[in-house]
């Protein structure tokens, strides 16, 4: 095989659309460290990404394929890393570097058990809060979790364009088994496809402004080599990029970082609900949880019980507004995930206390089964 | 006024960022002074000039040049770079660095980036401490010498910056110091030609941490010691062992010709991919 089958139906491997998706989206560089179960979006972009003249570099940990990837995209390219768990952690300090840099970058972590090395080959979803907060400091974060094989090639394209448009890391967080199940999937007709050219300042060269403020916060980045020669730093900076603490400087900063993202919500909130409205007990899941979510629904169906399942598709930033409007006036939501409560206070915290909060986890290397969601359902309603 | 000022301002962002954070005496300037006139030499285009760093009192340089400039994380400055670099080969990626960036934290990215050969030139300023958090020791703090974190005296070894470059497949490695000035223009000219993975270690003085911890006199004095305690390579060759003894050597010590960079070596790999060569 050799690059996207346009237009083909295939069975195909959840990290394989992923690696599509990005070929699909124009990734130009892949940095990376192999890393179950992970590897296979690696490995399928070092065999494709040569043939076109793409960049493929296996660095020496994840602390340095994180820093290639942005130092590539502040160099023109469109860029990527796959990891896991614990490769993750590593690359938190880059992570951070780039909100703050406002570099585009797409890291997919494909999620294993932890904490530590945990259970290399077994399905988790416990990267959720480290995908929010595990860089240091306030800093705005994207973060998905796709569902199927059709996402995983969705999503990624869509990991890139988010990147470009807010000129921020974006996170693609597939669980194990949405990284390793495959699917029947047809892949779109190339002209089918949106994918956002990387952005380009049309301003004269003593004009630029490497973080211009505008009314999106956001502006046209520059790269270099390209006769706009500006300064990046991971210190607090001002519109040029130079370091300052004037507080009159930072504290602009620092609330843009933050608006460009809660001022444009809608772009980036995406769920997928089902029967919610016409339910007074609601499932609440994401990533492979979703899946048994909406078969416990249709064994629950069968005997004459209605629920309704909600699920982030883009978990951060979280979708604040619809869980409020949609859930607050349940009486049950039964959180399901993949470790021991990490989206469930989200929930709550949106939700009054006369709505039950209840949790349903796993945490022992294994997907959530429809019946357990089922049994759990009959307990609490 | 500006027909009056040295050619070097021409590559300074001296009306913006000036004056700049070193302190009096220190020798990081001076390695910047070399680096602009190595620079100036090439005739390159200063749009295709990147300039990236990590973190330190050294890695604080690029704010104060014309360039690309990259300021990143602590030891990650060639991290950064072999992105760029292999991003867009086109850019000319000179990375400077602390020996503690270098060779602490970033001492895997070092020995990597080497054995790659990726077309970076490596510029380390060893002021044998951690100058910027306020003169801890360093992975070339000398034995027995005193700084803020070894109270009784550096316990463990140093590091040999250049036979570890060398040893790690750098193709072009060169040690100076800052008091002989000329001579390091010319070390890192010869680095920046090389197209390849080339180490420039530069000896400079920090007095205010490592020079007062160890009583070691003013700035001046910590120049003439850089003048007295380093010899040429061929100064090396005539003295009997027994004087060559604490002396530290300067000049080019490799300067190979025999391997290709990365990036070009990954050019003719893309060729013969897309030609139908496979391993499988
Ligand atoms: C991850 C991380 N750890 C520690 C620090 C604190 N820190 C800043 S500079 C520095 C060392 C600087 O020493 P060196 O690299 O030798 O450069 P110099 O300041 O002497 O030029 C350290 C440890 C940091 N910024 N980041
Ligand atoms: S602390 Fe040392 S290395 Fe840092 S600026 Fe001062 S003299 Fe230079």
């Amino acid at each position: 095989m050799s690059g996207v089958p346009w237009g083909e139906t295939r069975l195909v491997q959840g990290n394989e659309a992923v690696a599509l998706g990005a070929l699909a989206a124009g990734i130009d560089f892949f940095a990376g460290y192999p890393i179950t179960p992970s590897t296979e979006v690696a490995e399928i972009l070092a065999r494709e990404m040569p043939l076109t003249g793409g960049k493929w570099i296996q660095m020496e940990d994840e602390i340095a394929s994180v820093s290639a990837i942005i130092g590539a995209s502040l160099a023109g390219a469109r860029v990527l890393t796959a990891t896991s768990g614990p490769g993750f952690s590593l690359m938190q300090e880059g992570l951070g570097y780039a909100c703050m840099t406002e570099v585009p970058i797409v890291i997919v972590n494909v999620m294993r058990a932890g904490p530590s090395t945990g259970l290399p080959t077994q399905v988790s979803q416990g990267d959720v809060m480290q995908a929010r907060w595990g860089t240091h400091g306030d800093h705005p974060v994207i973060a998905l979790a796709p569902c199927s094989v059709e996402e995983c090639f969705n999503l990624s394209i869509r990991a890139f364009n988010l990147a470009e448009s807010f000129r921020t890391p974006v996170i693609l967080l597939p669980d194990e088994i949405i990284g390793h199940m495959r699917e029947r999937f047809t892949f779109p007709k190339q002209d089918e496809l949106q994918v956002l050219p990387l952005s380009e300042p049309n301003v004269p060269v003593e004009w630029y402004e490497h973080y211009h403020q505008t009314a999106s916060g956001v502006s046209p980045m520059a790269r270099f080599g390209r006769g706009y020669r500006f300064h990046v730093t991971g210190l607090t900076h001002d519109v040029h990029g130079f370091p300052t603490r004037r507080i009159d400087e930072v504290v602009p900063k620092m609330n843009r970082l933050k608006q460009k993202i809660t001022r444009r919500l809608d772009d980036l909130e995406q769920n997928e609900i089902h029967g919610v409205d016409e339910s007074s007990v609601v499932v609440f899941a994401y990533g492979s949880v979703f899946r048994s979510a909406m078969a416990a629904r249709d064994i629950l169906a069968k005997k004459k019980k209605k629920i309704g399942v909600f699920r982030p598709v883009t978990i951060w930033p979280f979708p604040d507004r619809t869980v409020k409007e949609k859930l607050d006036n349940k009486d049950v939501i039964v959180v399901c995930e993949l470790n021991q409560g990490q989206l469930i206070h989200e929930v709550e915290r949106l939700t009054s206390d006369s709505v039950r909060v209840v949790p349903m986890q796993r945490y022992d290397g294994y997907g959530i089964t429809p019946e357990q969601i089922v049994s759990k359902v009959m307990e609490v309603s | 006024m500006a027909a009056h000022l040295p050619y070097e301002y021409i590559y300074l962002r001296y009306k913006k960022k000036f004056p700049h954070v070193w302190c009096p005496g220190c020798g990081i300037g001076i390695v910047m002074g070399s680096i602009i006139r190595a620079v100036d030499t090439m005739n390159w285009d200063m749009n295709d000039i990147l300039l990236v760093s990590g973190i330190g009192c050294t890695s604080r340089m690029p704010v104060y040049l014309d360039f690309n400039t990259l300021h990143t994380t602590h030891g990650r400055a060639l991290a950064f770079g072999t992105g760029a670099k292999l991003a867009n080969p086109a850019l000319k990626v000179i990375a400077v660095m602390g020996d503690g960036d270098a060779l602490a934290i970033g001492g895997n990215h070092l020995i990597h980036s080497a054995r790659r050969n990726i077309e970076i030139t490596t510029i380390i300023v060893n002021n044998n401490n951690y100058g910027m958090t306020g003169g801890q020791f360093s992975p070339t703090t000398p034995p027995g010498t005193f700084t803020a974190t070894t109270p009784y005296g550096m316990m463990e070894p140093g590091f040999d910056i250049c036979s570890l470059a060398q040893g790690a497949g750098a193709v072009y490695v060169a040690r100076g110091t800052v008091y002989h000035v000329m001579e390091l223009d010319k070390l890192i000219a010869g680095a920046l030609e090389k197209p390849g993975f080339s180490v420039v270690e530069v000896l400079a003085p920090c007095p205010t941490n490592f020079g007062r911890a160890n009583r070691l006199g003013d700035a001046v004095k910590m120049m003439e010691s850089l003048r007295d305690g380093t010899i040429t390579q061929v100064q090396a060759e005539k003295l009997p062992p027994e004087e060559r003894v604490g002396k530290t050597v300067r000049g080019v010590f490799l300067d190979r010709e025999d391997s290709e960079g990365y990036t070009a070596r990954y050019a003719r790999l893309c060729e013969q991919a897309a030609g139908g060569v496979s391993g499988k």
